[in-house]
């Protein structure tokens, strides 16, 4: 018997939506944080209770929460939720909510400066955590990607972060800027036949790719054209909005950029603009479908200035050809008065067949299809601004 | 005993009330009052100030008796209100927006 766990991040609370194989009832259950922003759930691929939480606040900075029994009941790693007298036992201190940049002889790189929005140098300041990647293989180890842009690791279940400062101090760091939402580190994607192998992408600074666990780093941005950095094909300085992958093919890589859809089959050496006839190439999310690997889904919106769908018609963009040849979905969507956005990780697919697609808006709609995409219908409507969308398909 | 007023997003964070008290030994001052509360809520530390600094969050702002204490030092001495107990030194979450 196969569940559906759809982990839903928000500007107010995390949702926690279930539903049985066939996908057609949703049980909604939260606000969880009520009132604090969830950047981002994911559960652990080898333990699918074993989720982690971005807990956020522009007042109260970055809390870490974990749950180890799929969303029922949550703690920080470490506090346990309990007080002084687990303190007093020698309970850790909140060190879960840390994140410094290492900036250690040994193991770290100093602290330098980015470019801002002006063309000034800025210096480098941790603001919250975008985006928890957990391991493929180890259910306490995580990757979390942060603002200002560095990655982080923790391998004891979340206690404790350290930060994989190569990413960070690479040399072409000064020439990283923010996008709209910040510089942050947004997409962590860790390759399965490669356990060596990790991609990232930074707004605005480009992709990059590990080929050592994370210690050391090159820009993968070869065939990348930004007509608002001064060399439009710069090594660094795109603003890269989404990676995604199929995890039978991960040398083919699917991004939607700020503009442009493109499309790597090399791990990223070089890359291709896949736009073909969509109706905007630029948007936020890309998704590839679980069981076919060269079909994938965007969300295209009309312009960087204007973050609403063409026309007003919600659609979602399927290419079955791995991009070039796209169609239009829109059953179940709105197709009028629809100026809704979708954030670059408010989009996931199950494993289940036929593979289920989810996407959630700024609007607090949870749309699902159950076929591929063919229909969709809104799982929920009145939701906070949805942040991020994961999928669990549980057996 | 201290009495402190944590802000909506940290009682839930803490899974307290509004108002909880500290038992704070020698002088009275923000760090020994902040001390104190993150002892007893360890979940609470890096909210209120900074995890290294320890210099409290840009958008935090302390009340104490009346007065906007956010900018003194924070070894400075509390109003003797505070450390009578007659007041709660106040946490207080920046207004910003409508």
């Amino acid at each position: 018997m196969t569940a559906i766990r759809v982990l839903v991040g928000t500007r107010k609370g995390a949702f926690i939506l279930t539903s049985d194989g066939k996908r057609n009832k949703w049980s909604v259950d939260g606000p969880h944080f009520a009132g604090w922003e969830i950047y981002h759930v994911k559960g652990s691929p080898i333990d699918p209770d074993r989720l982690f939480a971005s807990q956020t606040s522009s007042w109260f900075g970055q809390i870490i929460q974990r749950s180890d029994d799929g969303g029922r009941t949550w703690s920080q790693p470490g506090s346990d939720g309990k007080t002084e007298e687990a303190a007093a036992a020698g309970m850790p201190q909140g060190e879960s909510n840390m994140f410094v940049y290492d900036t250690s002889e040994k193991t770290g790189k100093p602290l330098t400066t980015h470019q801002w929005y002006d063309g000034t140098q800025h210096p480098w300041e941790f603001a919250r955590v975008w985006h928890l990647e957990p391991s493929l293989d180890d259910p306490d180890t995580c990757y979390a990607g942060v603002e200002d842009a560095a990655l982080f690791r923790t391998t004891d279940g979340g206690v404790t972060w350290r930060e994989l400062a190569g990413l960070r101090g690479h040399e072409s760091g000064p020439n990283w800027s923010p996008g709209a939402g910040g510089m942050c580190l947004h997409t962590i994607v860790l390759d399965p036949d490669d356990k060596d192998r990790i991609f990232c992408a930074i707004s605005a600074a480009g992709a990059f790719r590990s080929d050592d666990r994370g210690e050391t780093w090159k820009p993968i941005n070869q065939g990348l054209h930004s007509d608002f950095i001064p060399d439009p094909t710069a090594e660094v300085g795109h603003c890269v909005h989404r990676i995604a992958i199929h995890p039978t093919n991960p040398n083919t890589l699917f991004m939607q950029k700020h503009w442009d859809v493109m499309r790597s089959d090399d791990a990223g050496d070089t890359w291709r603009e896949v736009s073909g006839n969509l109706p905007s190439d630029f948007g936020f999310p890309i998704a590839v479908h679980s069981h076919e690997p060269d079909t994938i889904y965007v969300v295209p919106i009309l312009s960087d200035s204007l973050h609403y769908p063409p026309d007003g018609k919600l659609r979602v963009y399927r290419s079955r050809s791995g991009g070039e040849d796209w169609e239009a979905l829109a059953n179940g969507l709105p197709q009028e008065h629809c100026y809704v956005n979708v954030l670059r990780d408010a989009m996931a697919v199950d494993t289940a067949s036929p593979c289920g697609i989810y996407f959630g808006t700024t609007g607090g709609q949870v749309y699902a299809s159950n076929d591929d995409g063919d229909n969709w219908e809104a799982i929920v409507r009145d939701l906070p601004a949805v942040l991020s969308v994961e999928v669990q398909t549980i057996s | 005993m201290i009495r402190v007023v944590l802000p909506h997003h940290l009682q839930t964070l803490a899974g307290c009330d509004r108002e909880v008290t500290v038992n704070v030994e020698g002088v009275i001052t923000q760090r020994t009052v902040l001390d104190a509360l993150e002892a007893r809520y360890p979940m609470l530390r890096g909210t209120v100030r900074e995890h290294v600094t320890m210099k409290r969050r840009p958008r935090v702002r302390f009340f104490a008796d009346g007065e906007d204490v956010s900018h003194d030092s924070p070894d400075a001495k509390l109003p003797p209100a505070i450390a009578a107990g007659e007041q709660p030194f106040m946490i207080v979450g920046a207004v910003a927006g409508g």
